[in-house]
């Protein structure tokens, strides 16, 4: 079948005696250099990633009291990483990242959002910026998007969102793109002329044609196996091309961190398929990885204790992932709070011990030198920036 | 001119137009449809899902035990079960496609996704079919407080949020066996308030969440009869919940008395009776039929009458569908895959019995995969919380991409010839095509791309 060409499209478009301009379809497809080199890709968690079993503070006294079965650390397979913590042995497949400065973490961050522990008003949150005082509401813009709002010359092609999942931290004014790897879009160009006039007036309908038929046209299509490893793939190998391209900007989000029962076996399966996304980013983007930082983050971790069904129930601290070569890896970011009676959150709970947006901002800073005035002020509404945490490198 | 009773029933209370039924005229003629919604003399019981399980741990053994020549019949009946998903999604269409008004069916969609559930491993597939059979068509016209025990004891959802496995960290259970390790878990009752009644901003704390996991403790589910309710798992003693106290405190030998599932069903009835759960269902109706920013008007007079009728759903439901907000934000919702693919089975005119007699790998072609391509893959909603509401959660690039691909490929998938596109676009849109669409299909250069052109047109995706 006739794949879109834009060409071929104009010359049809001319055929049936409309003008390009007055083609709806036609409008946006300017392309513009983008600002810098830096890359930054941010998976999101759904679900809530167990921060204490991907990677595991051992050398905690008490953490073997509060998890019998759970993250007890070397003992239990994991992965030792500086004495102190281990890493999860299903992210094995990132040791070697760890081991070049190309893997990192922070351990005990959270946004603001405390106490309810819902699952959609926490990655709400995680994804518009916000602070805790403000009501969650569904309809804010993304942080993400107020990102793109601030970097000079940025364009609808700057940002991508991947994956059929919606993603709320990219929605927004800022025009930036979304597509799914395995899309494909075929119509002749008569076919898309005419639809084109009936999606006119309807902005929603108008400007997803505009963009999917843009992005067909010059996107390959990742044909994938079957199952979940095998889209984890899909979408790193997807952003990858993208980000070798004009985007410089990412996000996607891996499923299936509610580790209520039997969390050996869920985390294990949801950590293979991060694991695979990140070394699916590396392997596709060559030596544009040198340039890249990829930030994993969940709407909040799980509780210290597990439960009585062989799993966590949703807590509050929780750890972000850093890869990239562009980050200072090999590395343990953050305070840790102690898992004592009195070094609680509500006495169930890591304690945050960091807002986990102040990573964020801080690479925003580093990699595009965005004011700190802007990241308090406009992307993260009330932050603290604080110190750096120096990891970048 | 505002849309007519008619019209708002086909398109927003029902799967659109076809040419072989006409619509309601009466908000009464409606609402008396929504009893043909009951469960279908094909109905999956909970006792035939066990079975399925049954069979499925027989075959395995066998297999085990037996070596290859048990193999064929191991892996047909592995077959038979990974294929439960499919034969739930076509059952599903062709009711819809079939039902005269549609409301019902758009009913079960509504409260089967409000009570979101997941069939994960391979021996629980037969019960999300009997979940919506058993938990859910039996009680859409009824009684809210009657839907949700229904649904929140019903095996299939103890299984999905973790509830079968919970035990009362005082129950007789755990302090007979220590060295189990046996405990509570969190997540049904946590999402029972936040998802299913009460709404995340209600006034409830994590203590309520804590209480209500105590005293939901002893529901459970057995490989035999499947629902079942264990005392000796019950957390034992008076709990309290939003401020009401169950349970007595005392028994006669100076140990609490176990708990009855009574205390259950009274705690499901006074969580269904509050004033936030009427206020968070009626809101999240108007919001699935209305529109993503739900008319005041509409919300209040919902709830309303939910709080004077105890949450009497056909009482609810009869506010909505005669009130003028629907027909003032008429289109202003997306067509979700699964009415998408009803509506435009019924525009080319074709009924259910057509889509039995698909071969169910055609059906897979050209309904399931795409329906999972515009983000919704069928029986595989990403949380509990089910799928999205608001209209670009829905119409992206990638997923209107899938839609109209969809549109190109789904007619010749189910016809053996196309319909003239012009007569196909008047059935969709009983008579009164939109001017753009009007213009559009005479110019299409092929029949295929004609009728795709109404099918992936805007007025088609909205409703």
């Amino acid at each position: 079948m006739l794949t879109l060409d834009r060409r071929l499209f104009l010359k049809s478009a001319a055929c049936v005696g409309c003008s390009a301009a007055a083609h709806p379809l036609m409008s946006a497809m300017t392309f513009a250099q983008v600002p810098g080199d830096s890359r930054l890709v941010v998976i999101i968690l759904r679900g809530a990633m167990d921060g204490l079993d991907a990677i595991q503070p051992y050398g905690d006294p008490n953490l073997r009291a509060l998890r019998r079965t759970l993250s007890v650390g070397p003992d239990g397979g994991a992965l030792d990483l500086d004495g102190f913590y281990a890493l999860h042995p299903r992210l094995a497949p990132l040791l070697p990242l760890w081991q070049r400065g190309e893997l990192g973490f922070a351990h005990a961050v959270s946004t603001p959002y405390r106490d309810k522990r819902s699952h959609f008003d926490g990655q709400d949150i995680l994804e518009a910026g916000t602070g805790g005082d403000l009501p969650p509401d569904r309809r804010v813009s993304g942080w993400l998007n107020r990102l793109l709002q601030v970097i000079p010359g940025a364009t609808a092609e700057t940002a991508y969102s991947v994956g059929t999942e919606p993603m709320q931290i990219l929605s927004g004014k800022a025009a930036h793109l979304s597509w799914a790897p395995q899309m494909s879009l075929s119509l002749s160009p008569q076919a898309q002329m005419l639809l084109g006039h009936i999606y006119e007036d309807d902005g929603l309908f108008r400007n997803a044609a505009q963009d999917a038929i843009r992005i067909s046209g010059e996107a390959e299509v990742m044909t994938s196996g079957q199952g979940p490893a095998a889209a984890a793939q899909a979408l790193g190998a997807f952003t990858a091309s993208r980000l070798n391209g004009a985007s410089r900007i990412a996000t996607f989000s891996i499923s299936g961190w509610d580790s209520h029962a039997r969390q050996v076996a869920v985390i294990g399966r949801a950590l293979d398929q991060l694991s695979v996304a990140i070394l699916a980013l590396r392997d596709g983007l060559g030596t544009n990885w040198g340039a890249t930082t990829v930030l994993v983050m969940t709407e909040f971790g799980r509780a210290i204790r597990e439960n009585g069904t062989g799993g966590t129930d949703h807590g509050t601290g929780g750890v972000m992932l850093m890869a990239g070569g562009a980050i200072r890896g090999g590395h343990g970011y953050g305070e840790w709070p102690g898992l004592a009676e009195g070094q609680l959150y509500a006495g169930r709970d890591l304690m945050p011990t960091r807002d986990i947006r102040a990573y964020a901002a801080w690479a925003m800073r580093g990699l595009f030198g965005i004011e700190a005035s802007a990241l308090e002020s406009t992307i993260f509404p009330g932050l603290d920036l604080g110190s750096d945490p120096g990891f970048l490198a | 001119m505002p849309p007519s009773f008619s019209e708002v029933a086909a398109v927003r209370l029902g799967f659109g137009f076809s040419p072989l039924a006409a619509p309601p005229s009466s908000p009464d003629t409606l609402l008396a449809s929504i009893a043909e919604s009951a469960p279908g003399p094909r109905a999956m019981s909970t006792a035939a899902a066990i079975e399925y399980g049954t069979r499925l741990r027989e075959a395995t053994r066998r297999f085990q035990e037996g070596g290859e020549a048990e193999r064929p019949g191991y892996e047909a009946l592995r077959s038979e079960l990974n294929r439960l998903g499919l034969v739930d999604l076509r059952r599903r269409v062709v009711r819809a496609v079939d039902a005269r008004a549609g409301f019902g069916e758009r009913l079960v969609q509504f409260w089967s996704n409000h009570f979101t559930t997941r069939a994960v491993a391979l021996n629980r597939r037969g019960l999300a079919l009997a979940f919506q059979d058993e938990a859910i068509r039996p009680h859409i016209g009824g009684r809210f407080e009657d839907l949700f025990f229904a649904a929140d004891t019903h095996p299939m959802m103890l299984v999905y949020l973790d509830q079968a496995v919970s035990r009362g960290p005082n129950s007789r259970s755990v302090r007979d066996r220590p060295e189990r390790r046996f405990g509570l878990n969190e997540n049904l009752a946590r999402e029972a308030l936040e998802l299913h009644s009460l709404g995340v901003d209600a006034d409830y704390t994590q203590s309520d969440v804590r209480a209500f996991a105590k005293l939901l403790t002893g529901l459970t589910v057995n490989q035999k009869q499947g629902f079942a309710y264990y005392s000796s798992w019950a957390e034992p003693g008076p709990l309290t919940v939003l401020g009401t106290r169950y349970g007595q405190s005392g028994g006669g030998n100076g140990r609490a008395p176990e708990r009855q599932l009574d205390d259950v069903r009274a705690a499901f009835h006074d969580i269904a009776r509050r004033p936030e759960t009427a206020r968070h269902l009626s809101r999240k109706l108007a919001v699935h039929f209305a529109s993503d920013v739900p008319p005041a008007d509409l919300v209040e007079s919902m709830t309303a009458v939910w709080q004077e009728t105890e949450g009497d759903l056909s009482a609810v439901y009869a506010v909505l569908v005669s009130h003028p907000d629907l027909a003032a934000t008429f289109g202003q919702k997306i067509r979700q895959p699964f009415d998408l693919n009803v509506a435009a089975i019924r525009a080319l005119g074709l009924t259910g019995s057509d889509i039995e007699a698909l071969d169910l790998d055609v059906f897979k072609r050209a309904v399931a995969t795409p329906m999972a391509a515009m983000g919704q893959p069928w029986g595989q909603p990403k949380g509990p919380d089910g799928w999205a509401e608001a209209a670009d959660a829905w119409i992206a690039p990638q997923t209107l991409a899938a839609r109209i691909d969809w549109a190109l490929q789904l007619p010749r998938r189910l016809l053996g010839e196309l319909p003239d596109p012009r007569e196909m676009m008047l059935a969709a849109f009983a008579g009164e095509p939109p001017e753009p669409i009007a213009w559009a299909v005479p110019k299409a250069e092929t029949a295929t791309e004609g009728v795709a052109i109404v099918l992936a047109s805007n007025a088609f995706n909205r409703r």
